[in-house]
This record gives C-alpha cells, sequence and structure tokens, in this order.
C-alpha cells in the first residue's frame, strides 16, 4: 500500500493505544482497594468531608459516567485539578514539560554524538585501539548508574571546580550536567548497537558489489553501508528518547530541576490522584507519539517500508 | 574502450591462493568479519614467499582471455571458480587469504603489483563483476539511478545530469522498459531479472574491458536465464566486452562461451574451445562430468556418475587431485601431480593418461 | 487403466489477507488440475517458481488439503477418508523435499531420525534397528554412521538419508520435490541413479518435479507443464520432447539448453547440436521480454500476457486441455494450428 495509507493506519493504531491505556489508568485506579477519598481525607476526618472529597473526585457517579466523564477529559486533555496545589493538571504537566523536553533532547542528541561515531569507528576498525575504546566506554556506561554518575559530576564540576551551578533551571548552563549523566547511559547502549549493526552490514553482499563498483573505501563503509547501519540505531534512540520524555526522575532529583519527573515524584508521595492520573496518561500520549514518529522516520530511512 | 581482438585481455599464470582458516570463510572473508582488498594503501597484493600456510584454495590457476570473447570457467562448489574472480577483482579479503604466487595480467600490467589505490580505479572502470544474487548485492537503501551514476560520476568524472542521462540510456539498453520509473526505484520493487539486469546495466555503465559475471542466472527462473544469456551475448557482439563467465551449469556455458575452462580441487584441468571440449573431452574429469548430466536424449540409459566427492581443500589428495575418482587411474596418478600439456591446437589438459583408451 | 494416484481437478486456494481471512478471496495456487500417475512410472511435472507445482504435491498427498477437486489414491478418496483412516493411507505415499537441511532435525541422530516412522507403526526396537541398518544400507550410506548427526554429512549423503527416511514406511509412491537441485552436479548424477535403483527395487511410483527441464526430460515417463497453477501440457515424454505444442513448454525448452548433444532437439536440429542457444525463427523470436509472474487471471488464458502465438480470442476464452491425439494433451486455442505446421516445419 502507499505511504498515506500506511501512515493513516499507523496513525489509527495510535488513538487506539490511547484509549486503550486510558481505559487501564481508570480501571487501575479503581480496583485499588480502599476509598482515595478517605486517604486524602484522612483517618479521622469527617464523613461530610469525605463526602465533599468525593464530590469533587467524581467517585460518587455511577462507574459507567465516570469512566465516559474520563475519557471525555482525556479527548479535551483536561485531567482535572491537582488536589494540593487546586492548579489545573494540565497547566502544571505542561509548565514542566518544556524543561523535561529540553533535558530530554539534549540528553539523546549528546548520546548520539558520542555513540554513533565511536560505533561505527569501533565496527570499521575492528580489534583496534579505538574498538577497545568504545568497548570500555560501553562496559562502564551500562554499569555506572546515572545517578551515581551525576552526583560524582556535581562534585566534581559543580563543588569543586565552580564550572557549573548546583541546582536549579534557570539557564542552558544548569542542564549541561544532568544531559550529560542521562546522555551517558543512553550511549552506552547506542554505541553497541550501532556497531553491532555496522559489523553486520559491512559483512552484507552489497558491500563486495560496491567494492567491485572501485568504489572509495570511505564511500563503501560511509555511504553504503552506514546507511542501512543506521535504522536500529534510529529506532532505539527514539525508544529511549519516549523514555526520558517521561521524565527521567531520579536524574531532575538529583539535580533539583523542576521538571516532569519531580512533579509526578511528589505527586505520587501525596497523593494527588488527579496528578497522578494525568502524568500516567500524558506519558502514555508522550511514548506513543515519539514511537509514531520513529516509525515514521524509520519509513522515510527504510525504503522496503515506504513503498509497497 | 576494449583490446583489439586477439590481443589478450587477461592472462592468469599459475595463481596460488590459501586460506589461514577454513571454517566459515568464503573467499570475500570471514562470514562475520570485515572483507575487502588487502590492508594498505601501498604495498605489493602478493605474500612474501616462504613455506605456504593454511589450506589451499588455489593451486596453480592458469587463464586466458581475449577480448570480445567469452571463457566459460566450469566447476563445482569448492573448486575454486569464485576465489579466481575474486582475485582478479582484488577483492581477495586478506587475513584469511592469501596469494601464494602467480601473476594476473591485464592488458600488460601485472595486476597483482598495482598498489591497492590503482587497483580501485581500475574496478568498475575496466573490469566489471556481476554476481549470483541480485537482490543480496544491490544495496536497498539506494535507489537504482543513484548506484548506477555514482559510478560514472566516481570513474568518469560526469555531472548529475550528464551521468543521469547515461544511465537513462543503459537502462534502456539492457531492456528494462520505462526507464524513467526504473531509475527511481529501489531494489526491491523490481522483480529478480529486473535486478539483475539493473546489476548488468550497473556493471557496464563505464564501459570495461573485461567483465566476470559470476553464476548471474542461478538464482533466477528458467525463462528469465535466457533472456540474461541474450544479454550477455549482446555484451560481446556491440560491446566487445571480454567476459568471463563462472557456473556449473554445463549447458549454459556450452551455450553462451566460445572458450571453456574446467576447474577442480583448485587447479585448471582442461581447457579448450567450446567445440572440441565438449565433443572430445580429454580429462577423465570433464569427460565424465558430461556423461553424468542428464538429457532427454539419455533417457532409458543410466546416467555415469562420478563416485566419491569433490575433496575439501584440507584434504586434497596427492598427486592428482582427481584419481581417487578417476576410472583410468595408475600408480603415477597417484604420486606425481601433472602437468598441463596443450595436447591439441589450443586444447590443454591436466592428465598423464589423456592419451590412454577408456575401458568401454 | 486407472492410475495409483489420480487428481481431479484439483484446486488449492490459499487464505485471503485482512483482518478476517475470507476463504475465497486468495490466491489460487492450483487450478483444476487433472491427470493420473500409473503404477511403476515417473511422472514429471516441471515449471517455475511460483506456478504451484509444490503447492500441487502438498495438496496430492493432503498434507495441505486441497480446497476443491479430489485425490484418489489406489482408487481411494482421500477427501472421504477420516483422520485415522488417511494417516494409515498416508504411510503409502511420501514426499521428499528439496532441502535436506530442514528436513532432518539437527539435534537427531540420523538412526533416530529414521526411527520415528517406525515407532508410530509399533515395531520393536530390535526390529527398529535392523530395518535402519537396511535402508541405510539401501541409500549406500554405511550403517556403522547411523550414530552421527546431521551436519556431520556432506549435502548428497544428507539426501539420501532424506530419502532413507521416507521408504522407511515402504511405501508406494514418492513424491519428489526438486531434490537435487541444492546438490553439485557430480552428486545429482548419483542421487538420480539411486532413485532408479530404488524404483526397480522396490516397486516405486514416483512424481518427480523440478525446474529443471532435462532432468525431467530424462527421468520421466510422462511429462506435465504448469504455469499460473494450470497445467497447460501433459504428454507422454518422447512425444513432448519431439512435438512440443503450448507456448510456455516451447519457451522452457529453449531457455534450458542441454550440455549433451541432441539430435531430437526441436527447432532447427543442426544448430541444436552445435548447442546454440537460439536457432532462428524459433517461438523465441519476438517473445516479450517480461517477467512471467504467475497470477491467477480471471478469464482468458493466463500466459496470454507474454504469449507470441496468441490472439484476440486467447484474452477472451479460457482454453482447456484437448487432447490432440495419442494422449498428448495441450490447453491452448492454437494448439492444432500449431502441431499441424509444426509437422510440416520438422
Amino acid at each position: 500500500m502507499d505511504f498515506a495509507t500506511l501512515m493513516l493506519r499507523r496513525l489509527g493504531r495510535l488513538l487506539l493505544t490511547v484509549a486503550l491505556i486510558s481505559t487501564i489508568i481508570f480501571f487501575v485506579i479503581r480496583v485499588i482497594p480502599g476509598d482515595p477519598a478517605l486517604v486524602i481525607a484522612g483517618v479521622d476526618a469527617k464523613a461530610e468531608d469525605v463526602a465533599a472529597i468525593r464530590a469533587k473526585l467524581g467517585t460518587d457517579r455511577p462507574l459507567a459516567s465516570q469512566y465516559l466523564g474520563w475519557m471525555l477529559s482525556v479527548a479535551r486533555f483536561d485531567f482535572g485539578t491537582s488536589l494540593i496545589t487546586g492548579q489545573p493538571v494540565t497547566r502544571l504537566i505542561f509548565e514542566r514539560f518544556s524543561l523535561t523536553l529540553v533535558l530530554a533532547v539534549l540528553g539523546i542528541l549528546i548520546a548520539i554524538l558520542l555513540a554513533l561515531p565511536l560505533g561505527v569507528l569501533s565496527a570499521v576498525k575492528r580489534w583496534s585501539f579505538w574498538d577497545y575504546l568504545g568497548m570500555a566506554f560501553s562496559q562502564i556506561g551500562m554499569a555506572v548508574p546515572s545517578f551515581w554518575l551525576g552526583i560524582m559530576l556535581l562534585l566534581l564540576l559543580a563543588v569543586k571546580v565552580r564550572l557549573f551551578p548546583l541546582f536549579g533551571a534557570g539557564s542552558l548552563r544548569h542542564l549541561v550536567l544532568p544531559a550529560v549523566s542521562l546522555g551517558l547511559a543512553q550511549a552506552a547502549v547506542l554505541l553497541r548497537l550501532s556497531r553491532a549493526a555496522m559489523i553486520e552490514e559491512l559483512a552484507k553482499e552489497y558491500v563486495v558489489t560496491a567494492r567491485a563498483k572501485g568504489l572509495t573505501e570511505r564511500m563503501v563503509k560511509y555511504k553504503h553501508a552506514l546507511k542501512n547501519a543506521l535504522l536500529p540505531v534510529i529506532t532505539v534512540a527514539g525508544i529511549q528518547l519516549g523514555y526520558m520524555l517521561g521524565g527521567a526522575i531520579i536524574i531532575e532529583q538529583v539535580f533539583s530541576l523542576p521538571g516532569l519527573g519531580r512533579l509526578f515524584l511528589t505527586g505520587i508521595y501525596q497523593r494527588d490522584f488527579p496528578l497522578i492520573q494525568g502524568g500516567v496518561m500524558f506519558v502514555a500520549i508522550v511514548f506513543s507519539l515519539i514511537n509514531f514518529t520513529v516509525d515514521l522516520l524509520y519509513s522515510v530511512l527504510n525504503p522496503k517500508i515506504r513503498i509497497g | 574502450m576494449a583490446e583489439a581482438e586477439g590481443g589478450r585481455l587477461l592472462e592468469v599464470r599459475d595463481l596460488e591462493v590459501s586460506f589461514a582458516q577454513t571454517t566459515r570463510s568464503g573467499p570475500l572473508g570471514p562470514r562475520s568479519g570485515p572483507l575487502g582488498p588487502r590492508r594498505g594503501p601501498l604495498g605489493p597484493r602478493r605474500g612474501p614467499l616462504g613455506p605456504r600456510r593454511g589450506t589451499p584454495a588455489l593451486r596453480g590457476v592458469d587463464l586466458e582471455l581475449a577480448g570480445a570473447e567469452i571463457r566459460g570457467l566450469v566447476g563445482e562448489s569448492g573448486s575454486g571458480k569464485t576465489v579466481t574472480s575474486t582475485c582478479i577483482m582484488g577483492l581477495l579479503a586478506s587475513p584469511p587469504g592469501r596469494i601464494e604466487r602467480g601473476r594476473i595480467i591485464f592488458k600488460g600490467r601485472d595486476l597483482l603489483c598495482l598498489p591497492a589505490q590503482e587497483m580501485r580505479m581500475l574496478r568498475g572502470r575496466e573490469i566489471a563483476m556481476i554476481f549470483q544474487e541480485p537482490s543480496r548485492y544491490l544495496n536497498p537503501s539506494f535507489k537504482i539511478g543513484e548506484q548506477i551514476t555514482e559510478m560514472l560520476r566516481l570513474h568518469l568524472g560526469m555531472r548529475r545530469a550528464e551521468a543521469l542521462h547515461r544511465a537513462e540510456e543503459l537502462v534502456e539498453w539492457v531492456g528494462l522498459g520505462g526507464r524513467r520509473r526504473v531509475l527511481h526505484s529501489y531494489p526491491h520493487q523490481l522483480s529478480g531479472g529486473m535486478k539483475q539486469r539493473a546489476m548488468i546495466a550497473m556493471a557496464i555503465s563505464c564501459n570495461p574491458s573485461l567483465l566476470i559475471a559470476d553464476e548471474p542466472t542461478t538464482a533466477l527462473d528458467v525463462t528469465l536465464q535466457l533472456q540474461i544469456l541474450k544479454l550477455i551475448l549482446r555484451l560481446r557482439e556491440a560491446l566487445r566486452m571480454g567476459i568471463l563467465f563462472i557456473s556449473h551449469d554445463l549447458g549454459l556455458v556450452r551455450a553462451v562461451a566460445d572458450q571453456v575452462s574446467v576447474i577442480y580441487a583448485g587447479r585448471i584441468v582442461e581447457s579448450a574451445p567450446k567445440q572440441l571440449l565438449f565433443n572430445h573431452p580429454l580429462h577423465p574429469y570433464t569427460r565424465l562430468l558430461l556423461l553424468s548430466i542428464p538429457a532427454a536424449a539419455r533417457r532409458g540409459t543410466r546416467l555415469r556418475a562420478i563416485p566419491g566427492r569433490v575433496p575439501d581443500a584440507e584434504h586434497i589428495p596427492p598427486g592428482c587431485a582427481f584419481h581417487p575418482r578417476c576410472p583410468l587411474a595408475e600408480e603415477v596418478c597417484r604420486t606425481q601431480a601433472p602437468e598441463t600439456l596443450e595436447r591439441e591446437p589450443a586444447h590443454s589438459a591436466a592428465c598423464h593418461l589423456a592419451d590412454k583408451r577408456w575401458p568401454d | 487403466m486407472a492410475g495409483l494416484i489420480e487428481a481431479r481437478s484439483l484446486s488449492k486456494r490459499h487464505l485471503g489477507g485482512g483482518l478476517l481471512k475470507k476463504a475465497g478471496t486468495g490466491v489460487l495456487a492450483v487450478d483444476r488440475v487433472s491427470f493420473s500417475i500409473g503404477r511403476g512410472s515417473v511422472f514429471g511435472l516441471v515449471g517455475e517458481s511460483g506456478c504451484g507445482k509444490s503447492t500441487l504435491a502438498r495438496a496430492l498427498l493432503y498434507l495441505d488439503p486441497p480446497t476443491a477437486g479430489e485425490v484418489l489414491f489406489d482408487g481411494t478418496r482421500l477427501g472421504g477418508l477420516s483422520p485415522r483412516q488417511l494417516r494409515v493411507c498416508r504411510r503409502r505415499m511420501q514426499i521428499v523435499f528439496q532441502d535436506p537441511n530442514s528436513a532432518l532435525d539437527p539435534k537427531m541422530r540420523v538412526r533416530d531420525s529414521l526411527q520415528e516412522g517406525l515407532v508410530n507403526l509399533g515395531m520393536a526396537p530390535r526390529q527398529r534397528e535392523r530395518r535402519v541398518s537396511e535402508l541405510l544400507e539401501l541409500v549406500e550410506i554405511p550403517p556403522a554412521q547411523g550414530g552421527r548427526y546431521p551436519h556431520e554429512f556432506s549435502g548428497g549423503q544428507k539426501q539420501r538419508i532424506v530419502i532413507a527416511r521416507a521408504l522407511s514406511v515402504s511405501p508406494e509412491f514418492l513424491a519428489l520435490d526438486e531434490p537435487v537441485s541444492n546438490l553439485d552436479v557430480s552428486i545429482q548424477a548419483q542421487i538420480i541413479n539411486l532413485l532408479l535403483d530404488l524404483k526397480e527395487r522396490l516397486a516405486l511410483t514416483y512424481l518427480f518435479i523440478s525446474h529443471d527441464l532435462n532432468l525431467v526430460a530424462y527421468l520421466s515417463d510422462r511429462v506435465a507443464v504448469m504455469y499460473g497453477g494450470r497445467l497447460v501440457e501433459l504428454a507422454d515424454t518422447p512425444e513432448i520432447t519431439a512435438h512440443p505444442l503450448h507456448p510456455y513448454t516451447l519457451r522452457l525448452f529453449y531457455s534450458a539448453p542441454s550440455a549433451v548433444a541432441d539430435p531430437q532437439a526441436l527447432g532447427a536440429p543442426a544448430a541444436q547440436q552445435n548447442g546454440e542457444l537460439f536457432p532462428s525463427g524459433g517461438p523465441e523470436a519476438g517473445c516479450k521480454a517480461q517477467e512471467s509472474r504467475p497470477t491467477s487471471t480471471p478469464r482468458g488464458c493466463p500466459y496470454n500476457g507474454l504469449c507470441n502465438a496468441g490472439d484476440p480470442a486467447c484474452a477472451q476464452l479460457e482454453p482447456e486441455l484437448v487432447d490432440v491425439g495419442g494422449g498428448h494433451l495441450v490447453a491452448c486455442l492454437k494448439a492444432s494450428t500449431l502441431r499441424r505446421s509444426d509437422l510440416s516445419g520438422g
């Protein structure tokens, strides 16, 4: 089928996924034993207060109507109001989202810029110094927890040497260290992947044809093989981005960044149900969107999928 | 720009190649390792003289090809035909493979003495190659047009528009109707036969003098096979190209080739003009091979099957490699490797007993 | 004389795509094929990839039952049998496929692979062992090697083992789907000789499927040509090699040059003797240089798109298999006219 139809189908699937997730979220919250209104009100609250909270939450209405109400609000992107701060959940999320977005994008860019060249080089010059360096980096990167790395970076570059600010989120400078901590962890995985993908491509038959055509080694490796090796790397990078967009909670904690992660963490501690609900929903939507975009990108890069 | 006819376009003399490991290693390198030409931009591409290491893949191959001539190279799997073509192209992966000795003289120059850079410039430009499975040998991520024009721009310095125009001509010449569409297509959008034609268009784009065709029709349906063969004949007629046609199918070779060489266990055992080879084969292997082929004309008779099988590179019998399977074998065959002698004009065979009468 | 195995208007339609997999929308891989295989004969089936020959073989053996038509084995309708009865009948008909690597379980020792069918028959262990040795000897493999794994054998030996396994239950009928295509030329002859020997010794009947026309013409008593799921020509071998009538058959013959000089070859005999590819004036001339992609066409001759002997009628009428004399069947509107001119041109 042609490209447009394919994309429309994917879009349809995306919407279906989102609807399914919102249904699951709805039922999960209500399946948890205990009355959320009681939990919020506290153990020794008065009955009217509990009833009032229940009315506010909407848990006194019949299930079907609650479900309908929920689905409608999801469609409108209205997740209710935060119980704690009284602000619309949607607004809270979007306020924090821009920070998380920038952080995530920076993180993945650092990861790609580091991992891809090193991974490709590793594959092209196997068993050389670069290869060992890349493998070592990859091993360490996967072993080291990102929050530990974050703390170390803080100690070294923000405390010992006042190169970067300790906390807060005023400028881009504030985001460098957290982005690096995030990025390095992802880079380790991407490096492994790009190395493997490149090695696999270099062993394929079309590479022989390329050499038989008298193309320079550079063209053979970096034009012909690399193009095909990029595909799996891009896919995984996209997934990683989606994950980071959900809020790299621990990193945000370490660097005291007012991002989505902290927002949700606080919400969970405080039992701010509308916030939690809205947060999970948001992350799910974002992730689905990312996957959709990666699919799109993949189609652009891989002609076999794009056309027939 | 083919060589004047009658002139020797290609001459391979006494080519010996060995491999360090044989498991999971094809002539183009280990299955998961790097492929490619010999490492190092400069320097001879022949190994230093010394004790032979590893298993022998080619044990002294001699081949000749004149311009505007088709030479068939016939052999079963493991006989060394692909290794031979790989060496001619200069694509032998150097870590496992090693050229122990020999010369490959193309238009008067020994390719094994050329620096890697010069060899690379010859590839595609003067010597081109087409392969067996076009779906694997074409890059799936580039359009056909791009894969053709990149050669034209690299080797002939053409500009984009000029190259595209020439690509259109090429694509039409090889019989791919609807040229625009083909140029803008990706390999997976074309059928098997079309892909093979596209690969041929790519290979001949710079008008090479020599084309190596390695089993170009094996992966194709029978009726497509015919069309590709016709195309190859056209290459010889119209473009005066010298073609090395590698195949295990004697029927195809008989239909297409002018001269034929038969390779067995890394050596050429017989070499002759087509008629002579098929009508008066001298080497027992050739003779038995011809007798073992099923054909309508043989209905009702038993095929003369060759007992045993082609030896592995690690276990090549001493003396004549074919002797364990040969009905004529004598003591000398077990101990001494036969020399290649010219028995009739242009007809040579490597057999001690080429004149011996057959028992039947 | 009824044959050992008979196909009557066999059709096999694959399931359609889409969410609901509607039956009736898929590709018609085999289209109303009928033939009869006489006991003790070799029936050759030739065609290119996608023509449906493998599907036909599986439908014939009820491994992938046909969606229409009937199969009669020794007079019994396979479609009317219960699953249990079918299993009993299966003993008598076996199949050998092209790739011995995927046919043999790499984790099973060869003797265990050979024993499997015998265990199902309820044979005692000692009997089984003896039978396995017998079988290995039958296919010229030293019985002592029965304890080895498939990967320790060469391609040709593996194929012998696969044949032995098919013969383990003492079938009467053997379908062979491209049994030698993956093998080297010199090994092919060995396996072919083996198959002929076995046929004589064990009184077998063969269905031999291949894309290699020369091979089919050598082995078979009767040859069927398949295109686009249909049988386009069917005749005794000497007849079809001397007088191929269907344009597709002709094309196949011209496309498969033989390494052996053939005085009976069609077209200009002298040219064929010299091994030339294209005797002038053959139907090759003017044949459209396109791909043959057989798909089910709603009407008209399926070969019409590539045929150069056709006329407007060929796009409208679907030709039936017609006997043009002596058991030679052709599905072509022009067949009779071709025959006459062929005989005069000779």
